[in-house]
């Protein structure tokens, strides 16, 4: 019983960890232009591809370091000639246009890349167990995520708090009239942060893309779990994005690893049910079948009940 | 006279639909007609909520599913004899659960407009698809449910056979769909849709809850998409989970935006124009999906009113006589963009084909061949080149169109 919650502890903090690298892009991408990019996903899954095929010439590291620059790079061009142009049409005008980013991108990967999975590795340097835990092995490369991960969120916590760029950063999130005002360059601001946001998840891509598989699909499985922490932690707090995703990876991942469901709970009362009825599924649903759900009801009820998430200040 | 003008239009659309299958009588055709009249009036049914009310939804496969999941399941009792009417009522019994759905999902999800709904339907649409893979007595799992048709009671010994029988059928409710979905943009609830819409905060000022027009319009919108539903098991007899998941919410917000949303014309064409070239371009290439989000793309880009909203541009120019003024514009900068398009398209499939020879508009075209890279790149850098040439006098002869000359005296 231990083996298996410490376990699921792990796997959970790697997952919460990973989407932490998309949702922080994601909140801060929101809390700044107001619009939830449906395409974060997307330029994850960009990252992976690209880390990919520089990593069959380069090698993984190579991969690390330039994948994210790429990414970011287009990033900042789809918002620069894209993005900035659709704005004057709106919100809901910009967040078809990222759900429409998101189609296309997801066809143009399997165009260049085709529509298979990638053989896409860990670097050799990381394949051995970093410590063995009731004979079950706990690989490197996932300490190497955790790592990363945790280093990001520091950096980037640094960065937002004490540095001068990160201040200019938070008062245009609030007052961006006032910021321009000071002689500050807003659009070009927005523009990093975006470039910035998606470098960070092209940057997850690449460090999940060996454990995640690399597949056309990849975007689609995380796309709207990522949404879910945005608001569930409240748009635009980096904090609570911090939270909402530990929470989410753990919450998935106990989920999975549990044994329990509907038939326990029903025995704990005292409830008997016949078979073959027709809401037999119902009586017999286990935790780890509702699992992938789960976040989504999470979502709903925070929406219902607060609407603006854990840590947030507004509704949108 | 008045009313004659009045009700022409709906009396040539009544006579499209119903002479449509006379002009194209193949078995692929009318296929093609059935799966409009369903994208229609799905498309219809979420143009309610986003373009009459402001309200964008992720999840409004939810209820055209859903209805649809009820409508076969109201086909398999009537081959059980459990029940008995007559299959055309079919698409009511997926409305009237589709409205239910909407009335329950509506009473706590219209609370508020923007975001906080999105993510709402967002995260409802994920849940529905997700628990309808769980409960497989229901749903039927991955394999989805299958009925027939042809064992309920025979309407005028018509026996649904047939995909043009099902078609007329599907006709008359996309008709009747139509009609009563227009009606509503005109009785108070819809106007004050579009209030709502533009200003939640004035519309509640003068005594309107904006929650409850909202809600109104939602669970409006969720009846006609039941409707569509129990339009689609009639016409396939089997439904799945994939009528219900992100990707059919997807791409009724594709229709309808590509559409043009402002308008209530806007889905219709949407609707027609997507299932066109889903249908029609799959058959030649394999990357219609890829030209498709090219279009969507760059449709929000330029065209952020739709199809509609562009042929609504004219209306200014047009009342004014000038529209023949943009024609010589328009076609200096049209041919190099169409010409643009295909070469653009030939280079695609080219890297596509890889090495293979296919036939591409009457060209055989071979990527391993050098002449066929040059001529190609070449069409397209020189219409390039003539598209940014021509488009500031496009811009110029626009302006001209569009200015109102004071001296004639009758301003629109």
């Amino acid at each position: 019983m231990l083996e298996v919650f410490i376990f699921a502890t792990l796997n959970g903090l790697v997952t919460g960890l990973l989407l932490f690298m998309l949702a922080s892009g994601l909140t801060l991408i929101f809390s700044m232009m107001g619009v939830l990019n449906f395409a974060h996903a997307s330029f994850y899954m960009l990252g992976a591809y690209f880390a990919y095929s520089i990593s069959l010439q380069f090698g993984f590291w190579t991969g690390l370091v330039f994948a994210p620059l790429i990414v970011g790079l287009l990033g900042a061009i789809v918002e620069r000639y894209a993005l900035r142009r659709v704005h004057q049409s709106g919100h809901v005008a910009e967040l078809v246009f990222t759900f429409g980013l998101a189609f296309l991108i997801e066809e143009a990967v399997q165009f260049f890349w085709g529509p298979d999975t990638k053989n896409y590795q860990t670097p050799e340097i990381l394949d051995f167990a970093l410590f063995t835990l009731f004979g079950q092995e706990f690989s490197a490369y996932r300490g190497f995520m955790i790592f990363i991960s945790v280093a990001i969120f520091l950096g980037l916590f640094y960065v937002l708090t004490r540095s001068r760029i990160g201040i200019i950063i938070q008062a245009a999130i609030t007052h961006p009239n006032t910021v321009a005002n000071l002689g500050h360059n807003v659009p070009l601001v927005f523009m990093g942060v975006f470039g910035v946001g998606t470098a960070l998840a092209g940057l997850a891509g690449v460090i999940a893309g060996p454990v995640l598989t690399t597949f056309p699909g990849m975007a689609v499985v995380l796309g709207s779990i990522v949404f879910v922490i945005v608001v569930i932690g409240g748009l635009g707090s980096l904090a609570g994005a911090f939270i909402a995703s530990l929470l989410i990876g753990l919450l998935q991942s106990y989920a999975i690893a549990s044994d329990v469901g509907m038939p326990d709970l029903l025995a704990l009362l005292g409830v008997e049910f016949e078979r073959n009825h027709p809401l037999n599924d119902l009586w017999t649903l286990t935790l780890s079948q509702v699992a992938p759900i789960l976040p989504f009801l999470l979502l709903v009820l925070v929406l219902i009940f607060r609407p603006t998430g854990l840590m947030g200040k507004r509704e949108s | 006279m008045a009313v004659a003008k009045k009700f022409s239009v709906w009396i040539c659309y009544l006579l499209v639909l119903l002479l449509l299958p006379q002009f194209f009588d193949t078995v692929l055709a009318i296929s093609i007609f059935n799966q409009m009249a369903i994208a229609i009036v799905f498309a219809l049914s979420y143009n309610m909520l986003l373009g009459q009310g402001g309200m964008l939804s992720f999840g409004h496969a939810v209820y055209y599913g859903l209805g649809g999941f009820l409508a076969v399941h109201a086909l398999l009792l009537i081959e059980d004899e459990i029940v008995h009417f007559s299959i055309i009522w079919i698409p009511l019994v997926g409305g009237v659960f589709g409205l239910l759905a909407g009335i329950f999902i509506g009473s706590f999800s219209t609370r508020k407009a923007g975001t906080v709904f999105a993510m709402i339907s967002l995260g409802i649409g994920e849940l529905i698809a997700a628990s309808s893979l769980i409960f497989v007595g229901f749903f039927g799992g991955e394999a989805g449910v299958s009925g027939d048709r042809t064992f309920g009671p025979p309407l005028f010994g018509v026996e649904f056979f047939q995909d043009i029988e099902i078609y007329y059928v599907a006709a008359a409710w996309v008709f009747i769909a139509t009609v009563f979905m227009y009606l509503f943009t005109q009785t108070p609830a819809g106007r004050m849709a579009n209030a709502v819409r533009d200003n939640p905060e004035r519309a509640e000022f003068i005594g309107y809850s904006a929650r409850y027009v909202r809600f109104i319009s939602f669970c409006a919108a969720g009846f006609f998409a039941g409707i569509a539903g129990g339009l689609f098991a009639l016409n396939y007899e089997f439904i799945t989970e994939e009528n219900l998941n992100a990707i059919t919410s997807g791409r009724v917000l594709l229709m309808a935006y590509i559409g043009g949303l402002g308008y209530f014309i806007g889905p219709i064409i949407g609707a027609v124009v997507l299932t066109l070239m889903n249908s029609l371009l799959s058959n030649y290439t394999e990357l219609w999906m890829l030209y498709l989000g090219i279009m969507f793309v760059l449709t929000v880009m330029f065209l952020p009113r739709g199809f509609a909203g562009f042929i609504m541009m004219h209306q200014v120019a047009w009342i004014q006589g000038k529209l023949k003024n943009l024609l010589v514009p328009y076609l200096k900068t049209g041919v190099p963009g169409l010409l643009f398009s295909a070469a653009a398209v030939a280079m695609i499939e080219m890297s596509h084909h890889e090495g293979e020879a296919f036939e591409y508009l009457g060209f055989t075209l071979n990527s391993h061949s050098p002449v066929a890279w040059i001529i190609t790149a070449g069409i397209a850098g020189v219409s390039v080149y003539l598209i940014r040439r021509s488009i500031p006098q496009l811009q110029e002869a626009w302006e001209e169109a569009n200015t109102i000359n004071d001296a004639d005296g009758d301003q629109p």
